[in-house]
């Protein structure tokens, strides 16, 4: 074999000059300075929330369940960030629209049960990592937009609940035919542990942005408020 | 440059002939020293008899008086002290580098994530499958976790991607695909590690059980991701959900692999520490001295 020959100092020059090329690396190095932590993985999340909302498709169903699949009503788990029940009275109880929408105000339950009634048996899936698969019943948000003349060039839905738990919504999501507004589950009326009188159920979304309670919603172009658990760091769009 | 093997040698120094000319002067003892220590070390690495030979020639020609013509000869007939390969191109090393701090976050936080739910259960009633202490994870919290993991899984994927690509179009595959043929050598090479069986001799960079090993490494690595997407994006993926059984399923998968990998890792280590400096070095500058083969 003819093989070519180094003099050591040759070898350790191109060792070196190979080793060296490996300094790129040392830039994940930013990551672990406090000081950029939080602004780097702030960047990381929002890239991941882009290519979310890039992967989203409209036009695509979650799965639904036969009836004999679900999770029973008593195991289907209540969560809320601050109370199960922030007492809502229901006989004052109205939505409040407001924001880029053509006919603004109070509106009441029976307004939002007069639009056609859904009913789907999908899966409800927590940030934690646990899902359950519900039935849920209640009026598509997308009628609700039009019944309340939302600006369609608007970009998101911003809610507040009465537990004072706030979320908002990409309009691709609410315009979803399985995004509804939920007055019911499992075919009876909505409890109050589980959000009654109006919730927000997506199944395209993960459990933290379906808030319950409703009291105010908002057609907006501009995000005023993001979101409870956003403001604490979770993700806003996070699709599923 | 890749599969390029070269001697590294070396060259006889001048200035022993110069000591030579004025070895009438006093030389200081340290320099003496020295000479000592670097006429050793040159016979510690010289293996090769031949080279050894030359070497003894080289030595008897300075000794001559004829200064001059040794001089020549001694740049004419070098010393073979070592043989290196190239075996680890550029981007495969810095892939390789990336991608394991890149594991490293993704377990860290995976296992943060974990903790906030550690069962694979019902949510009603919940029975725990472990309980992973805080401090071997990483975020603080389950929406710290979901950051580093969230952010990190592109690196991951990046690292991972560019590292297939290269490896296809490049060519450099060859070195690391477990192939059919190289089959009937993986039970010699398990008899030698693990059954104190002879070693059979070594032909290229990689045995056939360690191609398999990294080629299952590679595998896992993809599957990583893809059940990863399959618990993040249950919905738009769901035929790969489908694939494993539904979202339920596919963060059981998720978890499952995750061990898988770090039982790698941790075989891997293990092989690193027995196979010495030389093969550490390697996946450094690329260059690994004196290979088996």
């Amino acid at each position: 074999m003819n093989n070519r020959q180094w003099d050591e100092k040759k070898f350790r020059q191109v060792s070196r000059r190979e080793l060296l090329k490996l300094a790129p690396l040392l830039a994940l190095g930013a990551f672990a300075v406090p000081k950029w932590q939080e602004g780097l993985l702030k960047k990381g999340l929002g890239f991941s929330d882009w290519a979310s909302g890039k992967m989203f498709r409209s036009g695509h169903m979650a799965t639904t369940f036969e009836n004999s699949e679900l999770t029973s009503f008593s195991k289907f788990p209540i969560n809320g960030y601050d109370v199960e029940d922030p007492g809502v009275i229901f006989e004052q109880w109205t939505l409040t629209v407001s924001g880029a929408v053509q006919r603004p105000g109070e509106y009441t339950l029976a307004q939002v049960q007069a639009l056609p009634r859904y009913r789907q048996n999908t899966r409800h899936v927590c940030v934690e990592g646990w899902d359950v698969i519900g039935r849920f019943g209640g009026a598509r948000l997308a009628d609700f937009l039009r019944l309340i003349g939302a600006d369609p060039a608007a970009k998101f839905i911003t809610v507040n609940c009465a537990d004072d738990y706030y979320e908002s919504l990409d309009m691709e999501t609410a315009l979803h035919p399985q995004t509804l507004l939920c007055y019911e589950m499992y075919e009876q009326p909505l409890t109050r542990e589980h959000g009654a009188p109006l919730r927000l159920t997506i199944p395209t979304k993960v459990g933290y942005k379906q808030a319950k309670y409703l009291t105010d919603l908002k057609v907006t172009h501009v995000l005023d408020r993001v979101g409870y658990w956003e403001d604490q760091g979770y993700s806003w769009f996070y699709g599923l | 440059m890749r599969g390029e093997v070269i001697e590294i040698v070396r060259v006889e120094p001048k200035p022993r002939v110069e000591v030579r000319e004025d070895a009438a002067e006093a030389k200081p003892k340290a320099d003496l020293a020295e000479d000592a220590e670097v006429q050793a070390e040159t016979e510690v690495h010289t293996e090769d008899t031949a080279a050894a030979e030359a070497k003894e020639v080289v030595e008897e020609e300075i000794r001559g008086d004829d200064v001059a013509a040794s001089e020549v000869e001694v740049e004419d007939v070098p010393v073979v002290v070592a043989r290196a390969t190239y075996e680890h191109p550029f981007i495969v090393r810095l892939c390789h580098w990336i991608n394991l701090v890149a594991l490293f976050v993704m377990v860290a936080s995976g296992l943060q994530i974990f903790r906030a739910f550690p069962s694979f259960g019902a949510k009603i009633p919940q029975k725990d499958l472990l309980h992973w202490p805080k401090a071997y994870a990483l975020g603080g919290w389950l929406g710290g976790g979901l950051q580093w993991h969230l952010t990190f899984m592109w690196i991951y994927i990046g690292t991972g991607l560019l590292y297939l690509g290269y490896q296809i179009f490049g060519g450099n595959y060859r070195q690391v695909l477990f192939v059919p043929r190289d089959i009937p050598g993986v039970w010699p090479m398990v008899k030698h590690y693990f059954f104190f069986g002879p070693k059979p001799p070594a032909r290229e960079a990689y045995n056939p059980l360690q191609k398999q090993a990294y080629t299952m490494a590679i595998v896992l690595g993809a599957l990583s991701v893809l059940t990863g997407f399959a618990v993040w994006k249950p919905i738009q993926f769901s035929w790969l959900a489908w694939m494993m059984g539904g979202f339920h399923y596919a963060r059981i998968w998720h978890f499952c692999i995750m061990w898988a990998i770090l039982f790698f890792v941790l075989g891997h280590l293990v092989m690193v520490v027995l196979h010495g400096w030389n093969n550490f070095v390697s996946m450094l500058t690329g260059w690994k001295k004196d290979p088996d083969y």
